[in-house]
């Protein structure tokens, strides 16, 4: 039974997320009042630029091609140290959580350095801004892992994002809500959503995650894209463990739900992105303060 | 016990490596080459004391009555001296080897004897100051290893900048010193000898024992850098020729660290506010070292910053060792102590590493400055590969050594929440989302030097013609970094060590030390380093084969329209770090001198921008100036004539006489 929750684990991990960007399209179409692209389109994007050919700039190295195999398989590991719904995670052991947050932090290493290596302006910009904006969404990150922790009483991811569910909710409601603000702005930061970056814009100036790739096309751009449409599914089941801990009674059920409130979370997002504008460059700094802050004062009510 | 004769014979060897180059001509390569030898010899004799003292159950000790007149020679080697001299007897010898094609005498007569001579001298009292166990000879080790840090750093004394970073240091050192010698008299007090041995239990926990390390920590910390004691350091780090800057931040700030351990050792449980102070004074040490280095423009300016950061990750893990030992939880101790050590040995490593590497480029490219610099890596492959893995490592990602010493640290802070049900202080555990930051702020450091100066096209006419050095500096930055790899994928080697240091520091008498593997899975880390390179390796080998068959063309890199893009106008390490250094300039405080644009057609202008050390600049040396102005004054008593003197001891010797009646 365990190893086909892992099969499973892997499968949903690793087939689902481009679907999660279609459902953020559609849902910004809606709201748009147009038919909008495919719920598919993100597989057919992928397919298409595993079927090309590369484009290298000439003053790139072995950095501008490690950086998508490293980010993606960074991610990729991370998402096996989170669990998915009820079932646990295929790999777990004691401070597995540090390590996730900083295999996080070794694809941005390389997707940064990546960006600097193209030698462009906009792509340095890009990457500043990132690595940047992480000093802030890490601590916020540690501070969330530090109350499920105390929650819990466990220092295994899976232990920690099962752990709620095990004590008396009200007891931990109010630090809990905290954390799911923090969390679901961390979510959007990491994954380079609105407020804190939009997506789909073309400026090079406003943008983060977008203007770092510029560079990178073909089967490059392939693994980026699909890195970071991972991202966002490892993200979000980290987020649904506290935002959303229901289960039913059988796994058949649950894995349904699993999906269920992740495609939920896929049309939140783009609700979002289709009632807000981007904020200010400046501005993001403090949103993402505002993260940790959240969670902080959730790690201080609870150990008050 | 023979083991300690190994060291001991190392530590001669060390000592007198330069003895050969100071006795023979100015230009002499071959006395160079054999005062590296001596360090071969004498790095290869005390690793072989070290082997030979890890299976040795009891330390080692040695006391030579016979040369009592002189103080008492007492010398011993216990798992916390065997922690600290390894790096001792690595990194100087491998520093050596490097300064053979870096620092070649034949190159440099002015100053070429005196550095190789002060840089044996470094190197051996270094070990001497870890081995010695009496307060007198510890302090005789301690300044000799001052002086020759001073010596070692001021090579190039014939420019002003190196000059000035040496008084400093000298100044600074000195006064560190001297809190010392106030810490020994109480420490006299409190054991009644000047040996190092654990204080009486009536004197535990006492105000006594607190003002003995409170001055232990300001002494020592002048040493290790902590943040508002690090002023000499940024200057002296820059400006030393880049071996001796590699043995003074990857070995000698370690043994500010080793006597803080030690004492506090020595000094048995205290109140829990000891923890707490290392533990503030780690964490601002760490977020503030980061942020000033990402501040600079100086490369090497750049290195020392992060060294300060370094110091405060490994202060933190003794802070929460001390927690431990005060509130009674051992895990705390063995996984914050555990921690620590194994973080004095990864920066060691990856700091001289990135110091080597720093010297490399400098020598290619004569300039320091990071903005200068850019698209290296196309010119020197070999040193960019080196120096991306040391980036890499110093920024604790996974798979590498930095990562394994933190985890541990992290696991500890994270068990102060009692999560097990036991004693709780999760006041500790903010340090955790310290630490997290400083990881962060880490990353922007690391990716601003190692994108700015090596990716990217060449910004100035010196990077054009930069090429990857010779096997003499290459081999020892090769040596350094396996060493990286090997501490990051297999962690779990130095956990018998770690184990029994941590049951060593933690004395006797307290309460059974839980071994590091119980509360630490280190083999998982194992486990997913490997997992992690097999998975990098397994999707980048079709990408290749990729690239083979697909059509790849080049072009230039996407220049948004723009008709004649330039590599002066790639993002600088500057403009790289500019919006972190403005969140930070409350603390930073950066010097601008930006002109004011006016009209349509404004002429050529210069903008400058400079982070200037803010404790050393607006505090130390104001007071500096102060009392250089004020202090004159006071030579109306110094009139140069021996008969006042003379009425200036009979004055004194009166004044004490009728003290001592009036006090009877």
């Amino acid at each position: 039974m365990i190893t086909i929750n892992i099969l499973i684990h892997v499968l949903l991990m690793l087939t689902m997320p481009p679907l999660l960007l279609g459902v953020i399209n559609k849902t910004k179409s809606l709201f748009a009042g147009r038919v909008g692209p495919p719920l598919f389109q993100a597989y057919y994007d992928l397919a298409k630029l595993m079927r090309k050919g590369f484009v290298i700039s000439t003053t790139t190295t072995w950095v501008f091609l490690a950086a998508p195999v490293v980010s993606l398989v960074t991610v990729a590991l991370a998402g096996l140290l989170v669990p998915l719904g009820s079932f646990d995670a295929p790999i777990a052991f004691i401070g597995d959580a540090i390590l996730f947050a900083y295999l996080l932090g070794l694809g941005r290493f390389f997707t940064t350095a990546a960006a600097l290596d193209t030698g462009s302006s906009f792509e340095g910009m890009g990457a500043a801004r990132e690595v940047t904006f992480a000093c802030f969404s890490e601590p916020a990150l540690f501070f969330a892992l530090l109350v499920l922790a105390k929650i819990s009483g466990s220092l295994t991811l899976t232990g920690m994002l099962h752990g709620p569910l095990g004590v008396s909710l009200q007891a931990v409601s109010a630090p809990l809500i905290l954390v799911v603000i923090g969390l679901f702005i961390i979510l959007l930061a990491e994954n380079c959503r609105i407020p804190v970056d939009d997506p789909n814009t073309h400026l090079e100036l406003t943008m983060i995650h977008e203007v770092m790739v510029l560079d990178h096309g073909g089967p490059l751009l392939g693994l980026v894209l699909y890195g970071a449409s991972l991202k966002l599914f490892v993200l979000g089941a980290l987020f649904l463990h506290v935002a959303a801990p229901f289960q039913f009674g059988s796994a058949g059920l649950n894995w349904l739900l699993f999906i269920a409130e992740m495609l939920g979370l896929a049309v939140v997002v783009g609700m979002i992105e289709s009632v807000m504008a981007r904020l200010r460059m400046p501005h993001v700094p403090y949103l993402l303060i505002a993260a940790a802050l959240f969670c902080g004062f959730g790690f201080i009510l609870l150990v008050r | 016990m023979t083991s300690l004769w190994w060291i001991l014979a190392g530590i001669v060897a060390l000592l007198s490596s330069g003895v050969p180059a100071l006795l023979g001509p100015r230009r002499s390569v071959i006395r160079q080459r054999l005062g590296a030898a001596l360090m071969v010899v004498g790095g290869a004799l005390g690793l072989t004391g070290l082997a030979l003292a890890l299976r040795d159950p009891r330390p080692a000790s040695l006391d030579l009555a016979a040369l009592a007149s002189l103080g008492r020679f007492s010398v011993a080697v216990d798992p916390i001296s065997i922690v600290f001299l390894a790096p001792v007897f690595v990194v100087p010898v491998l520093g050596a080897l490097y300064g053979l094609g870096y620092w070649r005498q034949s190159e440099n007569p002015a100053n070429g004897r005196k550095v190789s001579f002060f840089y044996g001298m470094l190197a051996g009292s270094m070990a001497l100051v870890v081995v010695s166990r009496d307060g007198v000879l510890f302090l005789v080790a301690w300044e000799v290893m001052a002086l020759a840090a001073f010596f070692a750093a001021t090579a190039e004394d014939d420019l002003p900048a190196v000059r000035r970073a040496g008084w400093i240091y000298l100044v600074a050192t000195h006064v560190g010193t001297m809190l010392l010698f106030a810490m020994f008299a109480l420490f006299r007090q409190a054991t009644g000898s000047f040996a190092l041995s654990p204080v009486p239990s009536e004197v535990c926990g006492t105000g006594l024992a607190s003002g003995i390390f409170v001055l232990a920590l300001l002494g020592f910390g002048f040493k290790a850098g902590l943040m508002p004691l690090h002023v000499w350091l940024p200057g002296a780090h820059a400006n030393a020729p880049s071996h001796v800057s590699a043995v003074m931040s990857g070995v000698m700030l370690k043994m500010g660290l080793y006597g803080i351990v030690r004492m506090a050792s020595l000094l048995g449980p205290g109140p829990v506010w000891w923890g707490a102070v290392l533990l503030v004074a780690g964490v601002s040490s760490g977020i503030l070292g980061l942020a000033f280095a990402i501040a600079q423009h100086d490369l090497k300016r750049l290195l020392a910053y992060s060294s300060i950061e370094n110091i405060g990750i490994i202060a933190m893990g003794v802070g929460l060792a001390l927690l431990g030992r005060s509130l009674n939880r051992m895990d705390w101790v063995v996984l914050g102590l555990g921690g620590a050590l194994l973080h004095v040995w990864n920066h060691s490593l990856f700091k001289s590493l990135l110091f080597l590497g720093a010297g490399a480029v400098i020598h290619a490219t004569g300039t320091r400055q990071i903005d200068r610099l850019g698209g290296l890596a196309g010119r020197m492959p070999r040193v960019t590969c080196l120096f991306a893995l040391a980036s890499v490592a110093i920024c604790a990602l996974p798979p590498l050594n930095g990562f394994a010493g933190e985890w541990l640290l992290y696991l500890g802070l994270f068990g102060t929440l009692g999560t097990d049900g036991g004693v709780s202080w999760p006041t500790a555990a903010l340090a955790a989302a310290a630490l997290a930051m400083i990881g962060a702020l880490a990353v922007v450091c690391f990716v601003k030097l190692f994108g700015v100066m090596f990716l990217g096209g060449p910004r100035s006419g010196a990077a054009i013609a930069a090429h990857d050095p010779g096997m003499t500096l290459l081999g020892p930055m090769a040596a350094l970094a396996a060493g990286c790899l090997v501490l990051g994928i297999l962690p779990w080697l130095t956990v018998p060590l770690l184990d029994r240091a941590a049951e060593n520091w933690a004395g006797g008498g307290a309460a059974t030390i839980p071994p590091i593997l119980s509360v630490a899975p280190l083999s998982w880390i194992s486990v997913m380093g490997v997992v992690l390179m097999g998975a990098v390796a397994a999707l980048g080998l079709p990408l290749r084969l990729l690239l083979r068959r697909r059509n790849v063309a080049s072009a230039g890199t996407w220049d948004c329209g723009y008709a004649r893009p330039a590599f002066r106008m790639q993002y600088t390490g500057s403009s790289f770090g500019q919006t972190l250094a403005a969140l930070f300039a409350w603390a930073l405080w950066p010097v601008r001198h930006a002109p004011q644009i006016q009209g349509f057609l404004p002429t050529a202008t210069r903008y400058q921008g400079d982070t200037p050390d803010t404790v050393l600049e607006r505090l130390i040396l104001p007071i500096f100036h102060m009392a250089e102005r004020l202090l004159p004054r006071l030579r109306l008593l110094q009139q140069g004539k021996v008969h006042i003197y003379v009425v200036y001891f009979l004055l004194a010797l009166l004044a004490l006489l009728l003290w001592g009646r009036l006090g009877n």
